[in-house]
């Protein structure tokens, strides 16, 4: 029988790979973005599931506008990416230094 | 029973997915992947009756993300392999910090399990699921508790389109070096312009 057990483990081993893979890929920017995704993509599950656990249709409300942020940032995301592109050539995190931080 | 193999055959696929999208060497194949792990977590979606937040997945994550994703790989001209290169360096480190999310994870669940902490009763009622379907019970919620969220979703939306295509939109340079000055001072009246007399009823060949 599948419990609400399940699914909140499945949601912490994507959250877990989403992380990891932000660790294993810290030059590749796009490949950390589709990390923020598989993050996102976690929470998603996890605010589904407790939604059909709970009966209350708001967790699924909440995961719609985790949707729209994600969107949102993909896009603003990838815009930065091409315009960083455009003026230096290449996207490795490492150059990523104009701002001396 | 079926809902059991259905839920291990899209949990298998989604952990596999994920890995193989953090694991790739080209990273179209990492999007890819990704399409496939947001296939099968709409299908866990599905499972659970949240159908119209799977298909909201499959259209916004599949439809747009993803190929936004593919789109931009495949335009810009990057040397990956050079990009590739800490990957065996970073992977203790990564590893280590994985694990430990991973077991505070773990442990945390389980604690839930167990009983969890009581944070006081529920009160009020919650928004629970009716008689109608997924998508009309929610739609009732969505436009009429939450309709000012909703609202501030859209303009987040706005707000990121104007700002994609601001940071993207390359302003043209003025057109001095499309002009060609010797033609247009060469240009002489008699030439550029035709005097035509119809007669009326008919038309005119230009």
């Amino acid at each position: 029988m599948i419990g609400i057990e399940h699914y909140v483990f499945l949601s912490a081993i994507l959250f877990v790979l989403g992380v990891l893979g932000i660790f294993l890929n810290r030059k590749n920017i796009i490949v950390i973005l589709m990390a923020i995704e598989l993050i996102l993509l976690a929470v998603n599950i996890n605010l589904v599931a407790f939604s059909a656990f709970l009966g209350d249709l708001v967790g699924q409300i909440f995961a719609m506008f985790v949707l729209t942020v994600a969107a949102g940032e993909a896009a603003i995301g990838l815009a930065i990416l091409v315009i960083y592109f455009r003026g230096r050539g290449t996207i490795a995190v490492d150059s990523v230094d104009r701002l001396k931080g | 029973m079926i809902q059991t193999i259905a839920f291990y055959l899209f949990a298998v696929i989604v952990v596999a997915s994920a890995v193989m999208v953090i694991s790739a060497r080209n990273p179209v194949h990492s999007v890819l992947w990704l399409i496939l792990a947001f296939f099968n977590a709409a299908g866990l979606m599905v499972l659970v009756g949240a159908e119209f937040i799977a298909m909201l997945l499959v259209i916004v994550y599949v439809g747009a993300v993803a190929v936004l994703f593919l789109f931009v790989v495949m335009m810009l001209d990057i040397d990956f392999a050079e990009l590739r290169s800490g990957f065996v360096k970073n992977f203790p480190f990564g590893m280590l910090i994985a694990l430990v999310l991973a077991v505070e994870l773990i442990f945390g669940i389980g604690a839930w399990q167990i009983g969890g902490i009581q944070l006081g009763l529920a009160q009020g009622a919650g928004h629970m699921a009716d008689a109608h379907s997924n998508i009309a019970s929610l739609g009732a919620v969505l436009y009429g508790q939450y309709l000012f969220l909703f609202e501030a979703a859209g303009l987040i939306l706005l707000v990121a389109m104007v700002g994609a295509i601001v940071l993207t939109h390359r302003e043209r340079r003025a057109v001095r070096g499309q002009q060609n000055i010797s033609k247009q001072v060469a240009r002489r009246p008699d030439e550029a312009t035709v005097m035509k007399s119809p007669e009326s009823g008919k038309g005119i060949e230009l």
